[in-house]
Order: structure tokens, then sequence, then C-alpha cells
């Protein structure tokens, strides 16, 4: 069977290759945009590559994130372009295993990237290989009712006692906490992903969801017991699991919830809600263990070469620019998210000024827990937090669970 | 056939006619039944023993490895598969009130007032609308801020306040129902939206039936003092049973596929606990956070094997009437 699927998929390239009669001058490009801002950003950028490099024929094919995701398990075997937009962390990871990208060590040695773009290499490297090279990225956090804490004179909480005392000052002025709504399950890894980055660094975070801790580790366990903490002593609106992310964004913009831990694409839609820029504030995720250094989450979109593509130099060169300080300031003001190249320039948004500021300073870049661990152990985890959020009494038998997911994952 | 002139092979068309013109007409449909029913079953069964993330290596070789029954052992183990196998059960039992309840609101339309076919037609208008605005519409029904539920609760156990902010808020003495957001309750909310469009299809099934009840054998029933319930299950149902084989038939059906409502509601959750074998299928293989094939595979080879003893019985029984008929 698999035979004729082989087939089958060879006919497509065959075919594919016949009609679009791709030559040595080309260049394929695919990307996963189409909202206004980041198909701007993207054409922008091509625009100016074109521009630059006039022999090379630039092909674009932007598609939709989501149809994107599934063409890609085909278009790397059957219609390879020259280069693919994709996601760092565990989620190149299945394609880097079964060889359908190349590895550009070569053009982070060549172009300085090994020290502009430090805070991700760690990132993009899988087996001791580069894979690709990031355009963008955005910071997360809390973002929280300036309006409210001012009303209720609280400063920005920097540590966990500071924070525990605030929000009983929230509680007793009527005031939820936190808003979050875990509906479609992954805003509940952000905060998951928070407490353990305090609770035990970056570190624990890489290993737990690259499969080498236990999820009944004690450390693991201790994040768990912060998070309940955090859910009894501060607490979370009420049915957020019926909720959206954009659902849970009105308690927020009513003044019923005064915190958020979300990531900054969250901004617009605050706004949008009727929030202005000054109801609206960002600190970063306070300190638990001062021990700890402060990493965080930064989830990053990057550029491929797939091992079929055709054209591999210009491929090269494409990669190769788009890290370029000059190219990753501009992109990233018309997208409103964060340049990676520690060169770049950033626009004066305070959300992208803070944002900037938190992640040069940050010791580790986490992804996001359903980028770094694999898709089965995602799915499974961030089920069991929401599960958790809604009885914490469940702990441990969640966690044993989690085990045996885990056991099952990483063989 | 265009060597229809040729004679040999005339006369043979011709001796033969009766026999292969049924066959000629069906080849197109045997042909795509082949191609997409036929084959897929097989090829799933066959990936079922294979352990694949679905990607083809940069030459085209499949990643695919070969494990044997390991997906059917991990399957044995797997809570989720269970919990789905329950709630499937659970899908089809609590589905077949659609049955009873449609042939309820049949005999109360089955009447001659005017404008009765406009509550026939509104009756039946939930059948109509797609399965996905169904699943949308109780969604935002059962939703505890802005639905029927929520407003309701509010009404009653809530007062409405100023918040610190200025904007208008509830104070509630309890908390909200959140019964999609309920492991307890979120499935029997499902089947409870399912049921609406089922009860439906139900009521039009038994409605053309009881178009057909002969009404000389009712008033041969009447003369001999047969009346309300006696009348209804002696000589109503017994004319009905056509109606009522086919009514149970789409039932168990639509309670097997039962799929959109759940992906549209919940998408299988709070965590898992509304997963039917259909929709757990699709999350291990085909969605995001899927990407397991073969493990996917022998999800639906055991959905399969569970349907297959129906529909077995199902066209064995179509097979007895056939004979009986003749």
């Amino acid at each position: 069977m698999f035979r004729t699927m082989k087939v089958s998929l060879a006919a497509l390239a065959a075919g594919s290759l016949m009609t679009s009669a791709v030559m040595a001058g080309d260049l394929v490009i695919n990307f996963d945009d189409l909202n206004p801002g980041p198909k701007q950003g993207f054409d922008d950028a091509v625009a100016q590559f074109k521009a630059e490099n006039p022999d090379i024929n630039v092909i674009v094919n932007n598609n939709d994130r989501e149809a994107h995701k599934t063409a890609i398990r085909n278009f790397l075997t059957a219609d390879a372009p020259d280069v693919t937009s994709w996601y760092p962390g565990n989620r190149m990871a299945p394609f880097v295993d079964a060889g359908l990208f190349i590895p550009v060590d070569d053009v982070w040695a060549d172009n300085g990237f090994n020290e502009d773009l430090a805070a991700i290499k760690a990132t993009m490297s899988r087996d001791g290989k580069i894979w690709g090279v990031p355009y963008s990225y955005y910071q997360w956090g809390i973002y929280y009712r300036k309006d409210i804490f001012d009303l209720l004179s609280l400063e920005e909480p920097q540590t966990w006692d500071e924070l525990l005392a605030a929000c009983g000052t929230m509680k007793e002025n009527g005031v939820t906490p936190f808003t979050i709504g875990t509906k479609f399950l992954w805003t509940a890894a952000g905060v998951f992903d928070y407490l353990n980055l305090r609770t035990n660094g970056y570190e624990v975070h890489n290993d737990l969801t690259a499969g080498k801790i236990k999820y009944t580790d004690p450390r693991i366990v201790k994040t768990f017991e912060n998070w309940k903490v955090l859910i009894d002593e501060c607490g979370f609106v009420d049915n957020h699991a019926s909720m959206s992310w954009q659902d849970a964004i009105a308690p927020f913009a009513n003044g019923d919830a005064a915190m958020y831990v979300m990531g900054n694409f969250s901004v617009d839609g605050y706004k949008n809600a009727g929030l202005n820029e000054d109801q609206i504030d960002f600190m970063p995720f306070p300190n638990i263990d001062p021990n700890v250094p402060l990493a965080e989450e930064a989830p990053a979109d990057a550029f491929f070469i797939p091992t079929n593509a055709k054209n591999k130099e210009d491929a090269k060169k494409f990669l190769a620019f788009v890290a370029r300080p000059d190219v990753q300031s501009k992109w990233n003001k018309t997208i409103g998210q964060l340049p990676i190249n520690a060169k770049a320039e950033i626009s004066d948004d305070k959300f992208i000024q803070e944002g900037f500021a938190l992640l040069n300073q940050a010791t580790g870049i986490a992804q996001f827990y359903d980028r770094d661990a694999p898709a089965a152990m995602a799915k499974a985890g961030m089920e069991g937090f929401q599960e958790f959020m809604l009885d914490t009494s469940k702990m441990m038998a969640i966690l044993e669970r989690l085990d045996g997911v885990q056991d099952e994952v990483y063989k | 056939m265009s060597d229809i002139s040729a004679p040999q092979s005339a006369s043979w068309m011709s001796r033969n006619k009766l026999a292969i013109a049924p066959w000629l007409f069906l080849v197109p449909a045997l042909l795509f039944f082949a191609v997409y029913v036929v084959m897929p079953i097989f090829e799933s069964i066959w990936l079922s023993f294979y352990e694949w993330n679905g990607l083809y290596r940069a030459d085209g070789t499949s990643t695919a490895t070969w494990v044997g029954f390991d997906n059917y052992v991990k399957l044995w183990d797997d809570p989720k598969f269970w919990t789905s196998l329950k709630n499937n059960v659970l899908w089809l039992v609590l589905y077949m009130l659609a049955v009873p309840a449609g042939l309820g609101i049949a005999l109360f339309l089955n009447q001659k007032t005017p404008g009765m076919r406009i509550y026939k037609s509104l009756f039946f208008f939930p059948f109509v609308i797609s399965q996905v605005v169904v699943g949308l519409i109780f969604g935002w029904f059962y939703n505890p801020d802005f639905g029927v539920v929520g407003q309701v609760f509010k009404a009653l156990y809530c007062e409405e306040t100023v918040n610190l902010v200025g904007n208008v808020t509830f104070k509630c003495s309890g908390t909200v129902p959140d019964i999609l957001s309920n492991p307890e309750v979120a499935t029997y909310g499902i089947i409870a939206a399912g049921l609406w469009p089922q009860i439906a299809y139900c009521m039009i099934l038994y409605l053309t039936g009881l178009n057909n009840v002969a009404s000389d054998q009712i008033e041969a029933g009447r003369l001999d003092g047969a009346k309300g319930w006696r009348m209804l299950w002696f000589v109503v149902l017994p004319q009905l049973r056509p109606a009522t084989f086919i009514a149970v038939v789409v039932t168990v059906i639509g309670a097997l596929r039962s799929f959109d409502m759940i992906a549209i509601m919940t998408q299988g959750g709070p965590f898992g606990s509304t997963n039917v074998l259909a929709y757990y299928m699709f999350e291990t293989a085909i969605s995001e956070y899927g990407e397991r094939y073969g493990y996917g595979s022998a999800i639906a080879t055991v959905l399969f094997l569970i349907m297959l003893v129906y529909i077995s019985y199902f066209l064995w029984r179509m097979y007895q009437d056939e004979k009986g008929g003749r």
C-alpha cells in the first residue's frame, strides 16, 4: 500500500514539475499567513529581496496557516518549494528526523548569526545542527489593567509573594485576578510554562518537554503545587473551560478580571474590546524562586530549506536575507512583533519595547509547551492542565496519567 | 459496445442481454465503491499494524515501521479509548429516544386542522439545517455567560452591581451550570443537541407512515371497541413497522457517526470526556496534535468492526424481509 501511495505521490510530483516548469533561477517560497499585517510584512520583504537580487525569479505561494500545517506534510516530499516557513522546537523535529530539511549551519556561520541570533540558537538546533533561520517572535507575560492597578494602588508585582498579596487586594475589591479561556487548551499551557520556568527554570522545561523528566518528578509536582496556590489565592474566572482566549477578553475588558497570561498578539484583542493603551500594560511573570534565572516564553516563526528543494543556493541567500537586522526591523514593525536579530531596531510601541527588553535579558527562550513537546504529549498534557484547573484535587492522578503517556510517546 | 454490428458478438450480447445489462449499470458504482470504500477499509486495517507519523522521506519512502498488534495492545490500555467507547454506547442508547419521541410528535401532528402543514414544517425544520449549525446554536444556548442557560441563571440567582471601574457586572449566589465544560454532563448536553434534529427525522418518517395506515382497519378496530393505547399498540403500530425499522436504522447510524456535533461543541473536551471513537480517531490521526496514523487506524478498525456487527444484522434482516416478501 505504501508503494501505491508512493507511486501516486511521484506522479503528483512529476505532474507539478511539468506544469510549473521550474527554471534554475527560480526561487519558490511557501509562506503561511494571509492575515493583512503578516502578509504585508512578507510581501515587502520579498519585494526588497527581488530588488537586491534581480537575477532570481521569486515565486511565492502564500497559504492559510492551518492549511499550511496540513499541506507541508505532503509538499515536502511531493513538490518541495525552495524555502518554506515553519516552526522551530519540537514542531520541526518530525521533518528533521525524516530528513526533509537540510541543515543551514553554514548560513549561520557566514552571516554572524551565531552571535546575533544567539538567544534562539538552541531552539533552532537538533542533533547538533541548525535547521532554519527565524524572522520574528513575540513575548509572553502578564497583560494587566493598569487603571485597576492604579485604583487599588498596586504596583507591578516582582515576586511571588507580591503577586499573591496583589491578588488578595483585588479579590477584596471584587475583581477576579486572572482571566483565561481554556476551551482550546493551549492557554493553560502558557500558565503552566511560566510557573514551571519560574519554579524550576529553563533546563527543567526542556528536559520535561524532551521526556527526560517524569511528570511525577518532585520538581514538576512543586510547579503544580504553586499552580494550586495561584488558583486558590489568586483565582481564574469561572467557566474558563467554555471560553476561547478571545471570549476571555470580555471579563478583562469589563473590569471583572485584572490580569491575563498571554502572548503579545492579544493586544489587538484588548484594543478591539474597547480598551486604550493607558488602560493596559505588560509585566513579566514575577519571580517565584529568586535563584532561578529568568527564562521567557517567545514562540518564533522561521524559514527552512526542504531537502528536495531545487535551488538551494538561492534559498540560502533568502535565509541570510530574512535574518539581516534591517530586514527584521522593517518586517517586525509591519507585523507588530519582535525582531530576533539583536542588532535590529524595534518600533516605539510600548508592548514591543517592553518585550524586547525582556527577551534580551532572558537566559533562555522557551517556544511554548505545545511546540516544545511532541504533539501527542502536548495534547495529553494540555488536557491534564485544563482538568487540573477545574479540580486541583486530581493533581497526582493527572500527573501519573501523564507519566503513562510520556512512556508511550518517547520510546 | 461499438462493434454491436458484428453478428457474433451481437448474438452473444442479445442472448445474454438480461444478464449483462444490470452489471453494466452497476459498473460505475461498483468501481467507485471499490476504490473509495472497499480499498480504504483494507488500507486502513493494514496501516493499523504500523507506527507512522504520515511523513515520507525526501526520497519518497515511508517512515512507517511495522509494529504488529502493538497499536491494539495500546488501545486496550488506553483510558481515552474506553471513555470514547462508553460515550459511543451512551449515544446509541439515548439516541433511541428519538424514535418514540418522533412517533409521539407525528401522532400529535397527524390531524386535519387548518395550517397543519406550517406546524409540520416547523417541527421538521431542525432536520433541514446543518448539524454544524445545530451544534453552534446549542453551544450558545448552553453558554454560561451569554446563553439562555446563563441568562436564566443570572435572572434567578444573581444581582446586578457595578464593579470597580464602573461597569455593570453580576454578583451570583452560586456558579452558573457550565454544561459543556462539566465532564459529568457534557456528553448528555451534546446528545440532547443531536436529538433535536433526529426527532424531527423520525417524525417525518412516521408522518409518511401514518398516511399509509389503512383507515378501514382503524374503523374496524373502533367498532370492536379499541381506543387509545390499545388502538395504537394493536392496530396502528403494526402497520407502522416499516417506518419503525427505518427510524431505528437511521438513528443507529446517526448515533455511530456522531462527529460534527462533538467537533463543534467541545472538540472532545473537557479533557477528552466527550470523545467518541470517530472523533478520537480524527484527533489521533489527522488533527494538529495527532499525526499518529497507525494508532488512528487501529481505532478506525475497532469502530468498523463494531459497525460491522450492526450492519450485518441489518443486511440479514433486509434479506429475510425480501425473501418473505416474495
